[in-house]
Protein backbone atom coordinates (compact mmCIF):
# COMPACT_ATOMS: atom_id res chain seq x y z
CA UNK A 1 0.00 0.00 0.00
CA UNK A 2 2.67 2.79 1.30
CA UNK A 3 4.64 1.63 -1.85
CA UNK A 4 1.67 2.16 -4.38
CA UNK A 5 1.72 5.78 -2.97
CA UNK A 6 4.85 6.52 -2.97
CA UNK A 7 5.17 5.09 -6.76
CA UNK A 8 1.92 7.51 -7.27
CA UNK A 9 3.96 10.40 -5.84
CA UNK A 10 6.41 10.19 -8.51
CA UNK A 11 5.61 11.93 -12.05
CA UNK A 12 6.92 8.79 -14.22
CA UNK A 13 4.63 5.88 -12.55
CA UNK A 14 1.64 8.76 -11.80
CA UNK A 15 1.87 9.04 -15.45
CA UNK A 16 2.21 5.12 -16.44
CA UNK A 17 -0.63 4.22 -13.76
CA UNK A 18 -3.42 7.21 -14.96
CA UNK A 19 -3.21 6.20 -18.89
CA UNK A 20 -4.38 2.61 -17.34
CA UNK A 21 -7.34 4.30 -15.64
CA UNK A 22 -8.10 6.74 -17.63
CA UNK A 23 -10.67 5.53 -20.20
CA UNK A 24 -12.84 4.02 -17.46
CA UNK A 25 -13.06 6.98 -16.00
CA UNK A 26 -14.09 9.53 -18.68
CA UNK A 27 -16.19 5.89 -20.54
CA UNK A 28 -18.19 6.58 -17.35
CA UNK A 29 -18.32 9.96 -16.98
CA UNK A 30 -19.68 10.21 -20.44
CA UNK A 31 -22.28 7.43 -19.30
CA UNK A 32 -23.45 8.01 -16.36
CA UNK A 33 -24.07 12.09 -17.28
CA UNK A 34 -25.94 10.97 -20.79
CA UNK A 35 -28.10 8.27 -18.74
CA UNK A 36 -28.59 10.82 -15.84
CA UNK A 37 -29.32 13.82 -18.14
CA UNK A 38 -32.26 12.06 -20.51
CA UNK A 39 -33.60 10.31 -17.02
CA UNK A 40 -34.10 13.66 -15.35
CA UNK A 41 -34.63 15.98 -18.03
CA UNK A 42 -37.72 13.99 -19.55
CA UNK A 43 -38.40 10.88 -17.68
CA UNK A 44 -38.13 11.84 -14.29
CA UNK A 45 -41.87 13.32 -12.64
CA UNK A 46 -42.41 17.16 -12.92
CA UNK A 47 -42.71 18.23 -8.81
CA UNK A 48 -45.71 19.05 -7.53
CA UNK A 49 -45.16 22.54 -6.83
CA UNK A 50 -42.40 23.57 -9.16
CA UNK A 51 -43.60 21.89 -12.29
CA UNK A 52 -40.39 21.08 -14.90
CA UNK A 53 -38.61 24.09 -13.18
CA UNK A 54 -37.66 21.68 -10.58
CA UNK A 55 -35.49 19.80 -13.19
CA UNK A 56 -32.97 22.44 -12.57
CA UNK A 57 -31.73 20.13 -9.70
CA UNK A 58 -29.99 17.81 -11.97
CA UNK A 59 -27.22 20.25 -13.04
CA UNK A 60 -27.25 22.36 -9.76
CA UNK A 61 -26.53 19.72 -7.17
CA UNK A 62 -24.11 18.25 -8.93
CA UNK A 63 -22.91 20.98 -9.45
CA UNK A 64 -22.63 22.87 -6.10
CA UNK A 65 -21.10 19.32 -4.98
CA UNK A 66 -18.33 19.07 -7.16
CA UNK A 67 -17.43 22.91 -6.39
CA UNK A 68 -17.02 21.67 -2.46
CA UNK A 69 -15.44 18.80 -3.05
CA UNK A 70 -13.02 20.01 -5.82
CA UNK A 71 -11.89 22.80 -3.06
CA UNK A 72 -11.65 20.15 -0.35
CA UNK A 73 -9.22 18.12 -2.90
CA UNK A 74 -7.47 21.26 -3.15
CA UNK A 75 -7.10 21.78 0.29
CA UNK A 76 -5.81 18.56 0.88
CA UNK A 77 -3.00 18.47 -2.12
CA UNK A 78 -2.05 21.87 -1.05
CA UNK A 79 -1.00 20.18 2.87
CA UNK A 80 0.45 17.11 0.89
CA UNK A 81 2.58 19.34 -1.35
CA UNK A 82 3.58 21.68 1.76
CA UNK A 83 4.26 19.02 4.14
CA UNK A 84 5.50 16.07 1.77
CA UNK A 85 7.13 18.67 -1.09
CA UNK A 86 5.15 15.69 -3.56
CA UNK A 87 4.89 17.62 -7.01
CA UNK A 88 2.07 15.37 -8.27
CA UNK A 89 -0.23 17.00 -5.50
CA UNK A 90 0.87 20.90 -6.10
CA UNK A 91 0.23 19.77 -10.12
CA UNK A 92 -2.95 18.33 -9.47
CA UNK A 93 -4.03 21.35 -7.03
CA UNK A 94 -3.31 23.64 -9.97
CA UNK A 95 -5.04 21.71 -12.49
CA UNK A 96 -8.45 21.53 -10.46
CA UNK A 97 -8.96 25.06 -9.30
CA UNK A 98 -10.77 26.06 -13.12
CA UNK A 99 -13.30 23.43 -12.87
CA UNK A 100 -13.76 24.01 -9.38
CA UNK A 101 -13.90 27.22 -10.36
CA UNK A 102 -16.27 26.65 -13.33
CA UNK A 103 -18.32 24.44 -10.99
CA UNK A 104 -19.63 27.51 -8.87
CA UNK A 105 -20.10 29.51 -11.06
CA UNK A 106 -22.49 26.50 -12.57
CA UNK A 107 -23.93 26.51 -9.46
CA UNK A 108 -24.51 29.89 -8.87
CA UNK A 109 -25.91 30.54 -11.64
CA UNK A 110 -28.34 28.05 -12.29
CA UNK A 111 -29.65 28.68 -8.91
CA UNK A 112 -30.61 31.74 -10.25
CA UNK A 113 -32.52 30.84 -12.89
CA UNK A 114 -33.89 27.89 -10.72
CA UNK A 115 -34.96 31.31 -8.23
CA UNK A 116 -36.73 33.10 -10.92
CA UNK A 117 -39.56 30.85 -10.73
CA UNK A 118 -39.63 29.18 -7.33
CA UNK A 119 -38.45 32.17 -5.17
CA UNK A 120 -39.23 34.98 -7.09
CA UNK A 121 -35.70 36.55 -7.19
CA UNK A 122 -32.52 35.34 -8.56
CA UNK A 123 -30.22 36.70 -6.11
CA UNK A 124 -30.89 37.26 -1.98
CA UNK A 125 -28.00 38.09 0.44
CA UNK A 126 -28.92 34.79 2.32
CA UNK A 127 -25.90 32.77 3.62
CA UNK A 128 -25.78 30.08 1.68
CA UNK A 129 -25.76 32.17 -1.29
CA UNK A 130 -23.25 34.34 -0.05
CA UNK A 131 -20.99 31.87 1.16
CA UNK A 132 -20.93 30.26 -2.31
CA UNK A 133 -20.51 33.80 -3.74
CA UNK A 134 -17.35 33.79 -1.49
CA UNK A 135 -16.08 29.88 -2.66
CA UNK A 136 -16.31 31.46 -6.48
CA UNK A 137 -14.09 34.42 -4.94
CA UNK A 138 -11.59 31.75 -3.68
CA UNK A 139 -10.87 29.86 -6.49
CA UNK A 140 -10.25 32.96 -8.53
CA UNK A 141 -7.95 34.27 -5.73
CA UNK A 142 -6.39 30.56 -5.87
CA UNK A 143 -5.83 30.95 -10.30
CA UNK A 144 -4.74 34.51 -9.30
CA UNK A 145 -2.06 33.78 -6.87
CA UNK A 146 -0.48 30.67 -9.05
CA UNK A 147 -0.09 33.73 -12.17
CA UNK A 148 1.08 36.53 -9.82
CA UNK A 149 4.50 34.93 -8.89
CA UNK A 150 7.45 34.43 -11.03
CA UNK A 151 8.94 31.57 -9.07
CA UNK A 152 6.75 28.60 -9.58
CA UNK A 153 7.61 27.39 -5.38
CA UNK A 154 6.49 30.54 -3.92
CA UNK A 155 3.45 30.25 -6.35
CA UNK A 156 2.93 26.66 -5.44
CA UNK A 157 3.04 27.50 -1.66
CA UNK A 158 1.20 30.54 -1.69
CA UNK A 159 -2.36 28.81 -3.18
CA UNK A 160 -1.99 26.16 -1.29
CA UNK A 161 -2.12 28.48 1.70
CA UNK A 162 -5.04 30.32 0.14
CA UNK A 163 -6.66 26.58 0.13
CA UNK A 164 -5.43 25.58 3.32
CA UNK A 165 -7.18 28.71 5.22
CA UNK A 166 -10.08 29.20 2.36
CA UNK A 167 -11.20 25.31 3.37
CA UNK A 168 -12.98 26.87 6.31
CA UNK A 169 -15.72 28.12 4.25
CA UNK A 170 -17.11 24.68 3.29
CA UNK A 171 -18.46 23.85 6.89
CA UNK A 172 -19.86 27.31 6.46
CA UNK A 173 -21.73 26.64 2.86
CA UNK A 174 -22.39 22.79 3.94
CA UNK A 175 -24.12 23.80 7.70
CA UNK A 176 -25.44 27.55 6.31
CA UNK A 177 -29.00 26.60 6.25
CA UNK A 178 -28.93 25.10 9.46
CA UNK A 179 -27.43 27.42 11.56
CA UNK A 180 -29.01 30.89 9.97
CA UNK A 181 -32.60 31.36 8.81
CA UNK A 182 -31.82 31.38 4.76
CA UNK A 183 -33.57 31.60 1.52
CA UNK A 184 -32.35 28.62 0.57
CA UNK A 185 -33.97 25.28 1.83
CA UNK A 186 -31.65 23.13 3.39
CA UNK A 187 -29.43 19.54 1.86
CA UNK A 188 -31.74 18.10 -0.64
CA UNK A 189 -29.10 15.27 -1.28
CA UNK A 190 -27.12 13.01 1.44
CA UNK A 191 -25.23 9.98 1.00
CA UNK A 192 -25.85 9.19 4.42
CA UNK A 193 -29.67 9.77 4.98
CA UNK A 194 -32.77 8.62 3.32
CA UNK A 195 -33.51 10.43 0.46
CA UNK A 196 -36.19 12.97 0.93
CA UNK A 197 -37.50 12.28 -2.59
CA UNK A 198 -39.06 9.76 -4.08
CA UNK A 199 -36.62 7.01 -5.71
CA UNK A 200 -37.61 8.04 -9.32
CA UNK A 201 -36.61 11.52 -8.47
CA UNK A 202 -33.80 10.55 -6.87
CA UNK A 203 -31.87 7.90 -8.93
CA UNK A 204 -31.18 10.41 -12.11
CA UNK A 205 -29.58 13.26 -9.17
CA UNK A 206 -27.67 10.03 -8.28
CA UNK A 207 -26.15 8.83 -11.56
CA UNK A 208 -25.89 12.63 -12.29
CA UNK A 209 -23.73 13.09 -8.89
CA UNK A 210 -21.69 9.85 -9.70
CA UNK A 211 -21.17 11.19 -13.30
CA UNK A 212 -19.50 14.89 -12.45
CA UNK A 213 -17.34 13.12 -10.18
CA UNK A 214 -15.99 10.71 -12.58
CA UNK A 215 -15.70 13.51 -14.87
CA UNK A 216 -13.70 15.87 -11.80
CA UNK A 217 -11.48 12.62 -11.99
CA UNK A 218 -11.31 12.45 -15.67
CA UNK A 219 -10.65 15.50 -16.41
CA UNK A 220 -8.15 16.32 -13.30
CA UNK A 221 -6.16 12.91 -14.04
CA UNK A 222 -5.51 14.08 -18.07
CA UNK A 223 -4.98 17.86 -17.59
CA UNK A 224 -2.23 16.70 -14.73
CA UNK A 225 -0.80 14.20 -17.38
CA UNK A 226 -0.10 17.11 -20.05
CA UNK A 227 1.26 19.29 -16.36
CA UNK A 228 3.47 16.45 -15.98
CA UNK A 229 5.20 16.24 -19.68
CA UNK A 230 5.14 20.27 -19.84
CA UNK A 231 7.10 20.47 -16.47
CA UNK A 232 9.30 17.22 -16.69
CA UNK A 233 10.00 18.09 -20.09
CA UNK A 234 13.87 17.73 -19.70
CA UNK A 235 13.61 14.86 -17.80
CA UNK A 236 15.19 11.51 -19.33
CA UNK A 237 11.96 9.59 -19.29
CA UNK A 238 9.79 12.04 -20.83
CA UNK A 239 12.05 12.87 -23.72
CA UNK A 240 12.03 8.87 -24.41
CA UNK A 241 8.72 8.90 -24.17
CA UNK A 242 8.78 11.41 -26.70
CA UNK A 243 11.03 9.76 -28.78
CA UNK A 244 8.79 6.69 -28.98
CA UNK A 245 6.48 8.85 -30.64
CA UNK A 246 3.71 8.35 -28.26
CA UNK B 1 7.36 10.75 8.80
CA UNK B 2 10.66 12.89 9.24
CA UNK B 3 10.86 15.48 12.84
CA UNK B 4 10.40 18.48 10.30
CA UNK B 5 7.76 17.14 8.22
CA UNK B 6 6.03 16.61 11.53
CA UNK B 7 6.70 20.15 13.15
CA UNK B 8 5.38 21.56 9.59
CA UNK B 9 2.09 19.81 9.47
CA UNK B 10 1.06 20.78 12.99
CA UNK B 11 2.41 24.30 12.29
CA UNK B 12 0.04 24.36 9.50
CA UNK B 13 -2.94 22.75 10.98
CA UNK B 14 -2.27 24.50 14.39
CA UNK B 15 -2.65 27.65 12.09
CA UNK B 16 -5.79 26.50 9.92
CA UNK B 17 -7.75 25.92 13.07
CA UNK B 18 -6.81 29.40 14.29
CA UNK B 19 -7.97 30.76 11.59
CA UNK B 20 -11.41 28.80 11.25
CA UNK B 21 -11.87 29.37 14.95
CA UNK B 22 -11.51 33.16 14.33
CA UNK B 23 -13.90 32.85 11.95
CA UNK B 24 -16.09 31.11 14.10
CA UNK B 25 -16.15 33.37 16.69
CA UNK B 26 -16.69 36.43 13.94
CA UNK B 27 -19.72 34.35 12.75
CA UNK B 28 -20.92 33.94 15.91
CA UNK B 29 -20.68 37.91 16.63
CA UNK B 30 -22.67 38.30 13.66
CA UNK B 31 -25.00 35.25 13.66
CA UNK B 32 -28.35 37.96 13.83
CA UNK B 33 -26.75 39.80 11.47
CA UNK B 34 -26.41 36.93 8.96
CA UNK B 35 -29.72 35.22 9.60
CA UNK B 36 -32.19 36.26 6.38
CA UNK B 37 -35.08 37.59 8.31
CA UNK B 38 -36.92 38.45 11.90
CA UNK B 39 -39.68 35.58 12.69
CA UNK B 40 -43.12 36.07 13.94
CA UNK B 41 -41.53 35.54 17.47
CA UNK B 42 -38.42 37.67 17.35
CA UNK B 43 -41.26 40.66 15.88
CA UNK B 44 -43.66 39.87 18.61
CA UNK B 45 -40.61 40.29 21.32
CA UNK B 46 -39.35 43.80 19.86
CA UNK B 47 -35.92 42.76 18.17
CA UNK B 48 -36.93 44.14 14.68
CA UNK B 49 -36.59 47.81 14.02
CA UNK B 50 -39.76 49.91 12.94
CA UNK B 51 -40.07 51.76 9.81
CA UNK B 52 -37.03 50.24 8.41
CA UNK B 53 -36.67 47.77 5.33
CA UNK B 54 -36.65 44.58 7.22
CA UNK B 55 -36.60 41.18 5.94
CA UNK B 56 -39.39 38.55 7.81
CA UNK B 57 -40.16 34.77 7.34
CA UNK B 58 -42.36 32.06 8.18
CA UNK B 59 -45.24 30.65 6.89
CA UNK B 60 -48.54 31.58 5.73
CA UNK B 61 -50.64 31.28 7.73
CA UNK B 62 -53.76 28.77 6.67
CA UNK B 63 -56.86 30.38 5.53
CA UNK B 64 -55.54 34.25 5.95
CA UNK B 65 -55.11 35.21 3.17
CA UNK B 66 -57.29 37.79 1.54
CA UNK B 67 -57.32 39.31 -1.98
CA UNK B 68 -59.11 42.67 -3.18
CA UNK B 69 -61.02 41.54 -5.65
CA UNK B 70 -60.60 44.70 -8.18
CA UNK B 71 -56.66 45.89 -7.32
CA UNK B 72 -53.44 43.36 -6.62
CA UNK B 73 -53.27 44.24 -2.87
CA UNK B 74 -53.38 41.21 -0.93
CA UNK B 75 -53.25 40.04 2.74
CA UNK B 76 -51.84 37.31 4.60
CA UNK B 77 -50.18 36.61 8.23
CA UNK B 78 -47.04 35.06 8.70
CA UNK B 79 -46.84 32.63 11.19
CA UNK B 80 -44.07 30.60 13.26
CA UNK B 81 -46.60 28.49 15.35
CA UNK B 82 -46.06 30.76 17.81
CA UNK B 83 -46.58 34.00 16.85
CA UNK B 84 -48.23 35.27 14.12
CA UNK B 85 -47.47 39.09 12.19
CA UNK B 86 -50.03 40.46 9.54
CA UNK B 87 -48.52 41.15 5.65
CA UNK B 88 -50.05 43.69 3.55
CA UNK B 89 -49.06 43.69 -0.33
CA UNK B 90 -49.98 45.36 -3.53
CA UNK B 91 -47.96 43.43 -6.63
CA UNK B 92 -47.69 40.07 -8.28
CA UNK B 93 -47.00 36.84 -5.71
CA UNK B 94 -44.33 34.47 -6.73
CA UNK B 95 -46.22 31.15 -8.43
CA UNK B 96 -45.13 29.15 -5.14
CA UNK B 97 -47.34 31.49 -2.95
CA UNK B 98 -49.77 29.46 -0.87
CA UNK B 99 -50.96 28.61 2.58
CA UNK B 100 -48.93 27.33 4.08
CA UNK B 101 -46.19 27.96 2.44
CA UNK B 102 -42.93 29.41 3.41
CA UNK B 103 -42.42 32.86 2.71
CA UNK B 104 -40.13 35.52 3.34
CA UNK B 105 -40.96 39.21 2.69
CA UNK B 106 -39.57 42.40 2.17
CA UNK B 107 -40.76 46.02 3.78
CA UNK B 108 -41.10 47.68 6.41
CA UNK B 109 -43.03 46.97 10.07
CA UNK B 110 -45.48 49.45 11.22
CA UNK B 111 -45.64 51.19 14.30
CA UNK B 112 -49.23 48.90 14.58
CA UNK B 113 -47.25 45.76 13.76
CA UNK B 114 -48.31 44.68 10.65
CA UNK B 115 -45.65 44.59 7.54
CA UNK B 116 -45.82 46.67 4.42
CA UNK B 117 -44.28 44.62 2.19
CA UNK B 118 -42.44 45.85 -0.85
CA UNK B 119 -41.68 42.18 -1.93
CA UNK B 120 -42.59 39.05 -1.17
CA UNK B 121 -40.14 35.64 -1.70
CA UNK B 122 -41.56 32.36 -1.96
CA UNK B 123 -39.39 29.57 0.31
CA UNK B 124 -39.92 25.92 -0.82
CA UNK B 125 -38.62 22.67 1.36
CA UNK B 126 -36.14 19.91 0.15
CA UNK B 127 -39.06 17.58 -0.19
CA UNK B 128 -39.66 17.40 -4.08
CA UNK B 129 -42.22 14.79 -5.38
CA UNK B 130 -44.59 13.78 -8.72
CA UNK B 131 -47.76 15.60 -8.28
CA UNK B 132 -49.39 12.29 -8.12
CA UNK B 133 -47.95 11.15 -5.45
CA UNK B 134 -48.94 14.68 -3.81
CA UNK B 135 -52.14 14.63 -4.40
CA UNK B 136 -52.66 10.78 -3.23
CA UNK B 137 -50.97 12.27 -0.35
CA UNK B 138 -53.75 15.28 0.39
CA UNK B 139 -56.32 12.68 -0.89
CA UNK B 140 -55.28 10.19 2.24
CA UNK B 141 -55.34 13.71 4.49
CA UNK B 142 -51.35 13.98 5.31
CA UNK B 143 -50.19 17.73 6.13
CA UNK B 144 -47.09 18.77 4.67
CA UNK B 145 -45.26 18.05 7.85
CA UNK B 146 -45.90 14.53 7.45
CA UNK B 147 -44.51 14.69 3.81
CA UNK B 148 -41.22 13.83 4.00
CA UNK B 149 -41.91 10.97 6.24
CA UNK B 150 -44.47 9.47 3.69
CA UNK B 151 -43.43 10.83 0.60
CA UNK B 152 -40.84 6.98 -0.28
CA UNK B 153 -43.73 4.94 0.30
CA UNK B 154 -46.34 6.35 -0.89
CA UNK B 155 -44.58 7.00 -4.06
CA UNK B 156 -43.36 3.61 -4.23
CA UNK B 157 -47.42 2.67 -4.14
CA UNK B 158 -47.98 5.58 -6.26
CA UNK B 159 -45.31 4.81 -9.16
CA UNK B 160 -47.15 1.61 -9.89
CA UNK B 161 -50.30 2.69 -10.99
CA UNK B 162 -48.83 6.22 -12.39
CA UNK B 163 -47.80 5.89 -15.75
CA UNK B 164 -48.93 9.39 -17.06
CA UNK B 165 -46.56 12.46 -16.67
CA UNK B 166 -48.46 15.36 -16.60
CA UNK B 167 -47.22 18.41 -14.10
CA UNK B 168 -50.47 19.55 -12.71
CA UNK B 169 -50.04 21.72 -9.86
CA UNK B 170 -51.95 21.05 -6.68
CA UNK B 171 -53.30 24.49 -6.03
Amino acid sequence: MWTFIHKLGSPKWFYVISARLLPWFWAAAAVLIVVGSIWGLAFAPADYQQGNSFRIIYVHVPAAFLAQSIFVAMAVSGLIFMVWKIKIADMAAAMMAPLGAAMTFIALFSGAVWGVPTWGTWWMWDARLTSMLILLFLYVGVIALRGAFSSRDSASRAASVLALVGVINIPIIKYSVDWWYTLHQPATFSVTSRPAMPLEMWMPLLIMVLGFYCFFIALTLTRTRSEILRREATKHWVRELAGEGR
Amino acid sequence: MTPKRRQKLFVILGLVSLAAIAVGLTLFALRSNINLFFSPVQIAAGDAPFERTLRAGGMVKEGSVSRDTETLDVAFTVTDYVDDVEVRYSGILPDLFREGQGVVVVGELTQEGWIRADEVLARHDENYMPPEVAQALEDAGYSPEDYQAKAAEVAKRVGAQAGNDDSRQTN
